[in-house]
């Protein structure tokens, strides 16, 4: 039991130490931020790296997600009548929640894994320290750009998301299931806020973006520079994000919706 | 700050390193003079690379000085640490190229960090420092197409890209074929004395760091166990120097690592 109690103790204590490890690391990042002003290339490459090789995966997860959203839906309604509901029904769900939820979580899988993978091999194999030796900050150098790429490319990418998830519902909706092509439009433009939705909807991924980010490049460069040590490192990434990913959600939507 | 010697570019008093519980370095004192080869040898885990690291102020010593040029490096702030890096180069044991990089872009990369030449400067110099080391027409390959001595020679020509005034090996002959060995070795050699640097090789290959360093230290069990030049250190009767100089399998480095008796571990086991 005693040994229960300090296993316990020793954990949170682990875990305390680390979140204020990656909480200093944070401010370290900011710090180097503004040198991105003198190097836009670097941001350039990573936003392609990070942000343009993940559309792929966010179009077609996106296209599936809607298609699979608008039969589920229009099933749903057409019980009730109001089958030319389906565009609000469905653009509300992916703007609101479906889009920067899915993208977040697809983009860790993608994108925040490569990430930490490429931080930490670097710091196995001695690059982050030979940069250091060359009097080149890595945080500056490779660590900055990185997050920065991601903060602005998830907002994007969930815009893209939420989208292309329309246009699959519209597809299967009205293509394939006759839902009025009028009604779905002109009700989403009725029944869908741009300040209390899609702001919102943007917000949540803005903030998603934040913590996704900064999980992929905190556990890259905190990684045990062994191949073991970078490996769990990246199974980390996409754990922890998904779950930073659910918990801010809940937060973020209890504020932003929890008085309607 | 100190005020800087002529002769000593690098002077460690009574310093002390540990990791944890575990103490690397108990007290070592170590003066190194401008323009020479000083090799650092040891077994290995004696605490040689941190010794390294500890010069180019990637460590902090727990206690004790280190100055280098003058400066007491733990005393640095985070600018003039980075000041006095412009003024050091490290070969790493692997090498550590940029793996995005190629053999071009790698030796270009402190260039192009810290100064604001022109491309045509920068690959006048870039071809000037991997002529230098045989490697110019290698130019265009990426690191995963060069051999182990290929890689060395690169990191060599990078850390050597912006002149700096002290050089720092770690096992730069480790894992290489006998060619390769003597082609770093020549380099090493050359390059001290034609650029006028101060090189402080980590290595425990006796022959070669014998054939080419001025001075000699050895470090065991976490402190200075002899010094002097190669001849002076063959011949030291101390008996940790003379396992390590004369390769001995026992000695004050055991061949076995510290563990119960043999006979009480299997009665052990057998318990079990």
């Amino acid at each position: 039991m005693m040994n229960w109690f300090q296993g316990l103790g020793r954990s949170s204590l682990l875990l305390f130490e680390r979140t204020g490890r990656a909480a200093l690391f944070q401010i370290r990042i900011f710090m180097g931020l503004p040198s991105l002003i003198r190097h836009p290339g670097l941001l350039v490459h990573e936003l392609y790296s990070i942000g343009v090789l993940s559309l792929a995966i966010i179009v077609i997860s996106g296209l599936t997600v809607g298609m699979v959203l608008g039969l589920q839906m229009y099933n749903t309604l057409i019980d009730f009548g109001s089958e030319d509901s389906l565009g609000p029904v469905v653009a509300l769900s992916l703007v609101r929640e479906l889009g920067p939820v899915l993208t977040a979580l697809l983009f860790s899988g993608r994108a925040g894994s490569a990430v930490t993978a490429e931080i930490g091999l670097m710091k196995a194999t001695d690059q982050l320290s030979v940069m250091e030796m060359m009097a080149v900050d890595p945080i500056k150098r490779v660590v900055a750009p990185r997050y920065l790429a991601g903060i602005i490319s998830l907002p994007l990418l969930a815009a893209m998301f939420s989208a292309v998830g329309i246009l699959g519902s519209y597809m299967v909706g009205v293509g394939l299931l006759g839902v009025d092509d009028g009604a779905f439009w002109s009700q989403m433009q009725d029944k869908v806020s741009f300040e209390g939705d899609i702001v919102n909807g943007v917000v949540k991924s803005c903030a998603f973006g934040m913590v996704a980010s900064w999980i992929a490049v905190f556990e890259g460069y905190d990684a045990v520079p062994t191949t073991e040590g970078v490996s769990r490192a990246t199974t980390r990434t996409v754990v922890h994000t998904a779950f930073a990913v659910l918990g801010l959600d809940f937060i973020l939507t209890a504020i932003m919706f929890g008085d309607n | 700050m100190e005020t800087p010697d002529n002769n000593t570019l690098i002077r460690i008093n009574d310093l002390h390193y540990s990791r944890g519980n575990r103490k690397i370095l108990e007290g070592v004192n170590i003066e190194i003079p401008r323009g020479g080869i000083t090799t650092i040898m040891g077994p290995s885990g004696c605490g040689k690379t941190t010794l390294l690291r500890l010069i180019g102020g990637q460590l902090k010593p727990q206690s004790g000085s280190l100055s280098v040029d003058g400066q007491i490096v733990q005393r640095l702030n985070n600018h003039d640490l980075y000041q006095l890096r412009k003024r050091m180069g490290m070969m790493f044991q692997s090498g550590a190229l940029f793996t995005h990089l190629s053999v071009f872009e790698n030796v270009a990369f402190p260039i192009r960090e810290h100064t604001h030449l022109t491309e045509e400067m920068i690959r006048t110099l870039v071809l000037m420092k991997l002529e230098a080391v045989g490697l110019r027409g290698a130019r265009d390959l990426y690191p995963a197409e060069l051999s182990g001595g290929m890689s060395r020679r690169v990191a060599l020509a990078r850390a050597i890209a912006l002149d700096p005034m002290l050089m720092m090996y770690d096992e730069p002959f480790t894992g290489q074929d006998p060619i390769t060995v003597g082609v770093i070795m020549k380099l090493i050699r050359l390059l001290n004395d034609s650029l006028g640097m101060t090189t402080v090789i980590v290595s425990h290959d006796v022959q070669e760091v014998c054939a080419i360093s001025d001075q000699l230290y050895m470090i065991a069990d976490g402190k200075v166990a002899g010094e002097g030049n190669p001849e002076e250190l063959q011949q030291t009767e101390t008996e940790s120097v003379y396992q390590f100089m004369h390769a001995s399998p026992d000695g004050p480095v055991p061949f076995h690592y510290p563990a119960i008796p043999f006979e009480q571990d299997l009665l052990q086991d057998l318990e079990l």
